[in-house]
């Protein structure tokens, strides 16, 4: 007992050595965290705004200058106008505009009489990017109703009983997608510095050859793996508090849940990660095979399977399966729910034993294939 | 010259092909990810679970919540009574919305007032949300019609939604995964060429053979290049076969682009080699850079959506330009002049990037 605390002391200090000769480590825990979370914190934007539309009108000027103010009002529109159909089709091909309303030129004399309804306009979208097209359609749409609305109570039309719909976004009420995203990319940073202050280290000992020496000191195997678990373990948390902090002041996301929970989660998920690059680097024999599984199993899936991005819930059933196995997953919901509603138990419970048994896994994994490989 | 940068291309392909498990990374990978992720790539809404929460108990009501159960976009998984049982099931992710009809909705419809109708969110989900707000939308819409059936509307909009009528999301998303996996192969492969030689202690001994620095440059750069495009046209190959895609545009020109493309790559993996001093440097440059390369290039969500520095900076980002120039080609055709607008980019980013790791490679000599 007494020899293995001593070991575990010597390790330790090894493996803070390593960290402090090569400054890979802290810049893993330190910079990256910075520059996913500004880069993807600014850049992954879902609030559309300024969408360039060319509107085309066959009709004269005079009529269609309500249309116009009321299309030009919406923020999320920038009308240009085009002189034909032609042209507003062209600058559409050539991906200038994103779409083109076209009014047809009687539609002023149709509007004007209620037997001759409905008149007619014509939106064409660039639908290459099928989720914007469908957006500007509605904003389109929602600009046009708000002018007819105005206009039927200008002329004193009897107005037109129906249903006035509202929305609520709880949690997010300006529906902020930085709101949303952050949290997703805080877990994304925490799979990728995770895996990564581990995934190499390995697998440069085998190609240097420095791993048989290790190999032939006094030290076990599990001593070995549990020495640079917790000298990397502390990195992280750092790198959590740092993403925490950033996405608090920076991107001014509010946060409503405990540190309870939030070091709970980040903690499990932490020895998942870094027991995943211990695992990757231990299997690979070289750092090439190491860099590409860590991408493979780590930044992707963190990105496009962890429901960050996109929604979980409408995925193929047998994809929604697949995620049960990208742990991301569960620290997004933890995270998302922490940030954005508080601590909620009946959404945190169930996502933390999933991280639990994350963990185990790789853990496991790691000790066996190790084992296996001393042989 | 080419003879011996020949035989720098040889023995770095060798080098990868030998070992079965870099075989195995070249080229499984790339195809599970395209599997995985075209699907998962959903902004499609269908069955958002939604709870309901009726106060009215009159006709009218349970036909609007007759529509929503028979829509695609929704799945009613719950009803309330309570304020707090519809909190309380949106907090714990049982539902992403809920339907709030209030008391009087029956009577004033029926009175011809203007009747009141709420749906409640988890914008935690904000993508979701809006969808499921847009699709609520067109069902109340609908049922306002049907309430008036011989009222015509003043103004109907007919949408054409062009070079992807029914809106496929994997349309979308594959010529995006062409970029971005061929990418990444080129960048991890070239930017630990140089770094393995160097840790290993081996750039002396390719510093001393006759190779001059430009032939070393040469003979680093192919390979990536070459497995990028193993890649891009594994996951074309996807798209086109298993995913169904139309190819509109001129197949040669995508291929000559794509060229352009991994070399604008090879070029920022090579300087990120030729400053790191081990392998694991090289592979977070790697990581530092691809993942800010990804993301400002328009794959997940418009550039023109980016404030103006995040704009300005996806201007260096070569993935940022092919990604036009693919998702143009498959779906619609676009005019030669859009590509070679796009093109100059990216030939200007390899020239510099390569010139860079020249420079470095030369000073290294020195």
């Amino acid at each position: 007992m007494m020899s293995t605390l001593m070991r575990m002391r010597g390790l330790i200090r090894k493996e803070i050595k390593h960290v402090l000769r090569d400054p890979s480590a802290i810049l893993i825990a330190f910079l990256l965290p910075v520059v996913l979370l500004v880069t993807n914190g600014f850049g992954i934007s879902l609030d559309a705004r300024e969408m360039k539309l060319a509107v085309v009108i066959m009709a004269p000027e005079e009529t269609a200058r309500g249309m116009l103010q009321a299309l030009d009002a919406s923020p999320y529109l920038a009308v240009q106008r085009a002189l034909s159909a032609r042209e507003a089709g062209q600058a559409l091909t050539e991906g200038r505009v994103r779409g083109a309303l076209i009014v047809r030129d009687d539609y002023s004399q149709r509007l004007s009489r209620v037997a001759a309804w409905p008149a007619q306009a014509q939106l064409l979208a660039n639908a290459t990017d099928p989720n914007t097209a469908r957006l500007m359609e509605g904003y389109v749409a929602g600009a046009l109703q708000v002018w007819l609305t105005g206009q039927g109570a200008e002329k004193r039309q009897p107005p037109v009983a129906g249903i006035d719909l509202q929305y609520r976004d709880w949690f997010n009420p300006e529906l902020r997608s930085a709101d949303f995203i952050v949290p997703g990319i805080i877990a994304m940073v925490m799979t990728m510095a995770g895996t990564l202050l581990t995934a190499s280290s390995v697998s440069r000992e085998w190609e240097h050859g420095t791993m048989e020496s290790m190999l032939a000191s006094p030290a076990r195997m599990s001593e070995l793996i549990l020495a640079r678990l917790i000298c990397n373990f502390a990195l992280g948390i750092g790198s959590m508090i740092m993403s925490v902090l950033i996405a608090t002041v920076v991107f001014d996301v509010p946060y409503r849940g405990g540190i309870m929970a939030l070091s709970a989660a980040v903690s499990l998920f932490l020895l998942f990660a870094l027991g995943l690059g211990l695992f990757i680097s231990t299997l690979a024999r070289n750092q090439f095979i190491a860099g590409q599984l860590s991408f493979l199993t780590t930044m992707m899936p963190a990105m496009m399977l962890s429901g960050m991005l996109f929604d979980i819930a409408a995925m193929p059933h047998w994809l929604q399966f697949v995620t049960y196995f990208v742990p991301a997953r569960y620290l997004v919901s933890i995270l998302q729910t922490l940030f954005l509603a508080g601590d909620v138990w009946p959404v945190i419970l169930p996502n933390l034993a999933g991280l639990v048994a994350a963990a185990i896994v790789t853990l496991t994994a790691t000790l066996l294939v190790t084992r296996r490989r001393l042989d | 010259m080419w003879r011996r940068v020949f035989a720098l291309v040889a023995k770095e392909l060798v080098g990868l092909w030998k070992d079965p498990k870099t075989r195995f990374v070249i080229l499984v990978p790339p195809l599970v990810q395209v599997v995985l992720f075209a699907y998962a790539a959903t902004y499609d809404v269908t069955n958002v679970p939604i709870g309901i929460w009726n106060d009215d108990g009159g006709a009218q009501s349970a036909e609007l919540v007759r529509r929503f159960a028979g829509s695609p976009a929704f799945h009613i998984v719950a009803s309330f009574q309570a304020p707090a049982e519809a909190r309380d099931a949106v907090n714990a992710k049982q539902v992403a919305a809920v339907l709030h009809v209030p008391q009087d909705f029956s009577a004033d419809v029926l009175a011809g007032r203007m009747a009141q109708v709420q749906v409640l969110l988890d914008a935690r989900r904000s993508n979701s949300a809006l969808m499921a707000q847009a699709y609520a939308a067109s069902i109340v819409g609908t049922y306002v019609q049907d309430l008036h059936p011989g009222q015509r509307p003043p103004l109907v909009m007919l949408t054409r939604d062009w070079f992807n009528p029914t809106l496929e999301s994997t349309w979308f998303i594959l010529p995006g995964l062409v970029c971005i996996l061929s990418m990444i192969m080129a960048l991890l492969i070239s930017s630990l060429s140089l770094a393995r030689e160097r840790e290993l202690g081996t750039f002396e001994q390719l510093l001393v053979t006759p190779l001059r620095p430009a032939e070393i440059l040469i003979g680093k750069a192919l390979p990536g290049i070459i497995v990028g495009m193993i890649d891009a046209n594994l996951v074309i190959a996807a798209a086109l076969l298993w995913f169904r895609l139309p190819f509109r545009g001129d197949a040669l020109l995508l291929e000559a682009m794509l060229v352009l493309y991994t070399l604008a790559g090879v070029g920022i993996g090579l300087v990120l080699s030729a400053f790191a001093r081990t392998q694991q440097q090289a592979m977070l440059g790697v990581f530092v850079f691809a993942s800010p390369m990804i993301v400002l290039s328009g794959y997940a969500a418009p550039v023109e959506n980016m404030p103006p520095l995040a704009e300005l900076i996806s201007r260096i980002d070569p993935i940022r330009y092919m990604l036009v120039i693919a998702r143009g080609l498959f779906l619609q055709d676009i005019p030669l002049d859009v590509v070679l607008s796009q093109a100059w980019p990216m030939a200007l980013i390899a020239a510099g990037t390569l010139a860079a790791a020249g420079f470095a490679v030369r000073r290294a000599l020195s």
